[in-house]
């Protein structure tokens, strides 16, 4: 009967798509945080900030790498390897909650294979001249 | 060729990098205005919040439990080889204030954007970058067809300390957003300055 293969046919008349037998509530079919294996805290000491760029290491060439690491990891480091990519490029371009891609490069840094740059807040710059050269950047644009 | 750089002996550059927020009312133009100077097209960068508060071994009401995602529009400019801004849109809703504060943390300034048809919108954010001590520049958005006000009568209507600049702006032309952010990080030149300066003179 049609009832075995439509196990939904008791939620008729909720809106229907790709995901018809789960409750919109129920959000996308693979919950992000799966993919970090349900931490939402990386290993590295400081908080990865939004700007901070992942920046491969010469580990990251060596085809013997870990093989333990999922796609997201590795696209993490083909995505940096280009041009060193700050956190919230990689979060947008791999379509990933900033918290799981924070989680992902602290893997990363933990098996050596990136490093992550820590910016500097402007109040602790040794001196402003990088401010004036802001200015000039813009003026240029 | 494992990931597609073979030998490279040249290291990468590693830029500089310094952020600037765009703050203001929901719909007051903060992703135009990223957009109208940035190199790429503004990315968006999401992160899933849990309802703060929630016990956690409480299993009831699980189905109840709202999760809410945040979604803040950034654009990058790269003003030299190793300086690279980047211009967050800072999320509308009062309610995220908490994530401002990682937003905020170690911006370099900030711009507020402000509609003069709704111009309460931009009190919260006005008040949050003073209490922070964070430099900010107010942009008047200038809408077609909304009134103008003088800069003046604008200024006493958001009641802004004489040292905050405040300029007229049009979100969606490059060259006015330019002077926007000129401004903000002139604005903060002269606060490192002063701090920089010594306390006797």
């Amino acid at each position: 009967m049609s009832d075995a293969a439509e196990p939904n046919q008791a939620t008729e008349g909720r809106p229907t798509g790709r995901h018809h037998w789960f409750d919109a509530d129920a959000g996308p079919v693979v919950r992000p945080y799966a993919m970090t294996r349900g931490r939402t805290s990386a290993a590295t000491r400081h908080r990865l900030d939004l700007i901070a760029l992942v920046v491969p290491e010469p580990a990251a060439d060596d085809p013997g790498r870990d093989q333990t690491l999922s796609p997201e990891h590795v696209e993490i480091v083909e995505r940096c390897s280009e041009q060193p990519q700050s956190i919230a490029e990689l979060a947008a371009g791999l379509d990933l909650p900033v918290g799981v891609v924070r989680v992902l490069v602290g893997d990363l840094v933990e098996d050596e294979l990136v490093h992550v740059t820590r910016p500097v807040p402007p109040a602790e710059l040794p001196d402003v001249s990088i401010l004036r050269e802001v200015i000039n950047g813009l003026r240029a644009l | 060729m494992a990931f597609g750089r073979s030998s490279r002996k040249k290291p990468l550059v590693e830029p500089v990098t310094l952020k600037i927020l765009v703050a203001g009312g929901f719909g007051v133009g903060k992703t135009t205005l990223v957009g109208a100077v940035s190199e790429i097209r503004p990315l968006r960068t999401e992160e899933i919040l849990s309802e703060a508060g929630r016990p956690v071994d409480d299993l009831h009401g699980v189905e109840n439990k709202t999760t809410t995602t945040v979604a803040m529009d950034f654009g990058r400019i790269t003003l030299r080889e190793d300086l690279v801004l980047y211009l967050f849109g800072t999320p509308g809703q009062d309610r995220f204030w908490f994530l401002w504060d990682e937003l905020a943390q170690g911006a370099l300034g900030a711009v507020v954007l402000a509609d003069t048809r709704r111009l309460e919108d931009s009190f919260a954010a006005i008040d949050y970058f003073e209490r922070r001590g964070i430099p900010f520049t107010v942009a008047v958005n200038c809408f077609e067809g909304a009134r103008r006000f003088p800069a003046e009568s604008v200024r006493g209507a958001l009641d802004l300390d004489p040292e905050v600049e405040l300029l007229m702006c049009d979100a969606r032309d490059r060259e006015s957003v330019k002077n926007v952010l000129v401004a903000v990080v002139q604005h903060a030149l002269v606060l490192a300055d002063r701090s920089h300066a010594p306390a006797a003179t």
